[in-house]
């Protein structure tokens, strides 16, 4: 068999596998969310200052909180199943419609983040690990303390009041000028520059991570026997830095990258409060509050199937890259 | 002086400071001619390593550099070449073969392109004749199917063919000398045999001077010219191969060529009734369970030790032989109940351990205990050597002053200071740790021993000392010896009888003595003609 059908046959299977793994952890969520006090409906109750038990009793059986657990927990898989996640009472939408509308938000300033910390990182790793023990890599090292120690809602703060306010180069905050119903390109042009403020915010601190990792990652290669057989055969130390010690110390760092895109979405939440992204993070956020379940247990649902969706496409992009890896 | 490929006059080469000595290699001298074979030959820590790389212009700078001394090539002073130069030179008019095949190769390119960037550094040729010289070089180093090989991963190929692949790589061109630099340590015997005859084929085509490194006299015994033993970096004794291996005049190279042991067997000893221990039909599979949820087909799986059937007597050394992947140390692992065999039976004085638990096996660990391979990996660094020794005692039961006091007495039984009870392992050279090693197995009064490879990571007169050792302590403990060794000299002195293993089976099994006379298997006889140096011995057996 060959190596693409090979893939392709892998691929599937882990697809297959991937639906009773994302089904458990509905379940484990479900259980999860249901150990915390007090419901939608007591929120609600809370917020309108005036409902009688009798009322709240209703609101319960509307909802359908009033069945067991377990009922409860049947009733979400099977329409889990159907793809239906269910009715938020709170934005009174469809769960589905909610999050979809929140996802390409949260997704854009996921890939440009992924896309600029592990960029950089690479680069100024690999930077610094050429130029090791000089000026330049302890430039790099201290930058990468520095943003890797510093707390995100500070950066975005100080990043508003230096490009936003004192220079009025970036918008504060949102994700569109969306009074300017700019479309096509115009439109691709403003979201572009809404998201320069919160990608580099939310990057620094991976950037630092992704940095760290491939200067480590560079030194421990140049370190193996390989490297002297290239030397011994009179390969020039250009080739062997580009060619034979960089595939060798990506390796790592696209497991690492794989890792942490799930991490990430817990991450925006701050950074989505801080310039006010419209994304999935910020959805969460207010929902957990108002113990809108449906919701929680939906964003939940699309976040597992996120992560497990990357670990495929790093599994994937790892066969290329390393072919002692077999797909199996 | 012309006729000279090289001329390396009063090299020093300086060690970091701090080191344990100042210079890595001390006022050396040594020259090499078209067509002959130079061989360094020395223990872990001489220094040959280290020339060598100073040939290449390869030494760890900037701390580890050329002090003074000349290293001519051809006429150039290669200490005072430029780099570019250098670089034409390296791969092109010297080469290096390394000692380990898989880390030597970058594991995420192909062999065809590690060949093929040798011709693009040095030769002017377009691709495609590039690729048609990649496959004829391997199709000289005898590899099967070259054009699949120019596109297969270094991990593809077993341990011989990368070293196959390493030299056609080192040869592309037609060095004027090729640098081996133990290029057969981490191969099998057999492995070992072809590869040198291949060295010394490819050397008679090419007329290259060959500078061997090796810490083998049987290797040198076979394919060397002249020879240079080394010693903490200084040069004790250099001459013909006849010269140094029959005639040897310093000590330390009398010491070291009286230490590597003899292919002769010893004296055969009377073999004891008693069984003490003895496996039936003993069977380990690796691998072959099923995929998540059973989906998809089953995984590959490995038969590691296959119907093993062997008995030890009390007194006796069995020897395991075999070569790497035979299942020599799976099966060590499942008569000591490290790994538990699928079927089969292990009798231990009437007891069949291979049913026991964890609980019930206890205490019978007593019995039998081992001594590992690596004595770098076996030990654990953050523990002291004395609490090391008398665990196993405290963990029977035993009081704490006790295991103590007999940890010490063990201390001095394989020849430690008693102060090594408070020290750490790392503190320790390797033939140290072997004997902390020991110790430790033979704080419980074992009865039986079980020894994976012992002295296979131990410098060869280190390597006597241990192995002097260990049959002291078994004549003085009456201990029963299971010897696993890949290594048939060491067979030959250590064990009473052998079994030879392959592919987890044993295929012959019988006194030493009668094997290595009239071995039956083709396999053993194949394994006994592939030991290095064996003329050599003949000569020195007189």
């Amino acid at each position: 068999m060959n190596r693409s059908s090979k893939i392709l046959r892998y691929v599937s299977r882990r697809l297959i596998q991937g639906i009773p793994i994302i089904l458990a952890i509905v379940v484990l969520n479900f259980f999860l969310l249901n150990l915390a006090e007090g419901d939608a409906v007591d929120v609600l109750a809370g917020e309108a200052g005036s409902a009688t038990p009798e009322y709240m009793e209703e609101m319960r059986k509307k909802f359908g909180l009033d069945k067991p657990l377990a009922v409860q927990l049947a009733v979400y898989l099977k329409n889990v199943i159907q793809l239906d996640l269910g009715y938020s009472f709170r934005h009174d939408m469809q769960v589905t419609e909610l999050i979809i509308d929140r996802f390409w938000p949260t997704l854009i300033l996921m890939v440009s983040t992924i896309l600029l910390a592990v960029g950089f990182g690479i680069l100024l790793g690999l930077f610094a690990a050429i130029n090791l023990n000089t000026w330049k890599d302890s430039v790099v090292s201290v930058f990468a303390l520095i943003t890797y120690a510093t707390p995100l809602f500070w950066v975005g703060l100080m990043m508003i009041i230096l490009f936003s306010i004192k220079n009025d180069w970036f918008p504060t905050s949102g994700m569109e000028n969306s009074a300017m119903f700019y479309e096509g390109f115009e439109r691709v042009k403003d979201i572009a520059h809404h998201l320069v403020l919160p990608t580099i915010t939310l990057s620094l601190f991976y950037l630092a991570l992704y940095t760290r990792m491939m200067r480590a990652s560079m030194l421990e290669q140049y370190g193996q026997d390989y490297v002297i057989t290239a030397r011994a055969k009179g390969v020039s130390e250009r080739r062997i830095t580009f060619v034979h010690v960089l595939r060798n110390a990506l390796l790592p760092v696209v497991t690492m990258a794989g890792v942490q895109v799930g991490a990430l979405i817990g991450g925006s939440v701050i950074v989505e409060s801080v310039f006010a992204w419209p994304g999935l993070g910020m959805l969460a956020f207010e929902s957990l509050f108002a113990r809108d379940l449906n919701l929680l247990l939906g964003i939940f649902l699309l976040s597992s199937a996120l992560v497990v969706a990357v670990n495929l496409v790093v599994d994937v992009v790892y066969c290329f890259l390393d072919p002692r890896i077999e797909v199996n | 002086m012309t006729d000279k490929l090289l001329q390396i006059t009063n090299l020093d080469i300086v060690l970091p400071e701090g080191s344990e000595r100042d210079l890595a290699v001390k006022n050396l001298n040594i020259d090499l001619s078209p067509g002959e074979t130079l061989c360094i030959v020395g223990e872990s820590g001489s220094g040959k390593s280290l020339t060598a790389r100073a040939l290449m212009g390869l030494l760890p700078a900037p701390h580890v550099r050329v002090e003074k001394g000349t290293i001519f090539f051809c006429g150039e002073d290669l200490t005072k070449t430029s780099e570019p130069r250098m670089r034409q030179i390296r791969g092109s008019e010297i080469s290096m073969v390394f000692q380990e095949p898989m880390t030597a190769l970058n594991p995420v390119m192909t062999i065809g392109v590690q060949i093929d960037e040798v011709f693009r550094y040095h030769a002017d040729m377009s691709k495609s004749e590039r690729r048609r010289r990649a496959i004829e070089l391997l199709e000289d180093v005898q590899l099967p199917d070259p054009k699949q090989i120019v596109a297969a991963y270094p991990h593809e190929l077993s341990g011989g063919q990368r070293q196959r692949a390493m030299i056609a790589m080192a040869l592309a061109l037609e060095p004027k000398i090729l640098i081996a630099d133990e290029p057969t340590t981490a191969l099998d015997v057999t492995t070992q045999a072809q590869i040198l005859k291949l060295i010394s084929e490819m050397q008679a085509v090419h007329k290259s001077g060959v500078l061997f490194i090796t810490h083998d006299f049987g290797v040198v015994a076979d394919i060397a010219d002249r020879v240079v033993v080394m010693q903490y970096g200084n040069v004790v004794e250099t001459g013909t191969v006849d010269k140094v291996l029959n005639k040897p005049e310093h000590p330390y190279t009398k010491a070291v060529i009286a230490s590597v042991p003899s292919l002769v067997p010893r004296a055969p000893r009377s073999r004891s009734d008693q069984v003490v221990l003895s496996g039936d039909k003993i069977q380990k599979k690796f691998g072959g369970g099923k995929s998540l949820f059973g989906l998809g087909k089953p995984n590959r799986f490995v038969h590691a030790v296959k119907d093993v059937t062997l008995d030890l007597r009390r007194g006796e050394t069995l020897g395991v032989v075999g070569e790497s992947g035979s299942g020599k140390s799976t099966l060590a692992r499942c008569i000591i109940r490290l790994l538990d065999s699928d079927s089969g039976n292990i009798m231990l004085d009437e007891v069949d351990i291979r049913a026991l638990n964890r609980a019930e096996m206890r205490p019978l660990r007593t019995k039998i205990q081992m001594v590992f391979q690596d004595p770098f990996a076996s030990l654990n660094p953050r523990i002291k050597v004395g609490q090391i020794i008398s665990q196993g005692p405290i963990i029977q039961g035993q009081s704490k002053e006790n295991s103590e006091t007999r940890a010490r007495e063990l201390l001095d039984i394989v020849g430690l200071d008693e102060r090594a009870f408070n020290r750490y392992p790392h503190e320790f050279s390797g033939g140290q740790r072997q004997r902390i090693g020991i110790a430790r197995a033979l704080a419980l009064d074992p009865e039986i021993l079980v020894a994976d490879e012992p002295v296979s990571a131990l410098d060869v007169s280190i390597q006597a000392q241990i192995l002097e050792l260990l049959d002291q302590i078994r004549e003085s403990m009456n201990l029963s010896m299971v010897f696993i060794t890949h290594d048939l000299r060491v067979a030959a002195q250590v064990c009473d009888r052998l079994a030879v293993m392959r592919y987890g089976e044993i295929v012959e099994t019988g006194a030493t003595g009668k094997i290595f006379e009239n071995p039956q298997h083709s396999y053993t006889k194949d394994l006994l003609a592939a030991v290095p140096g064996q003329k050599w011995d003949r000569k020195v057996a007189g």
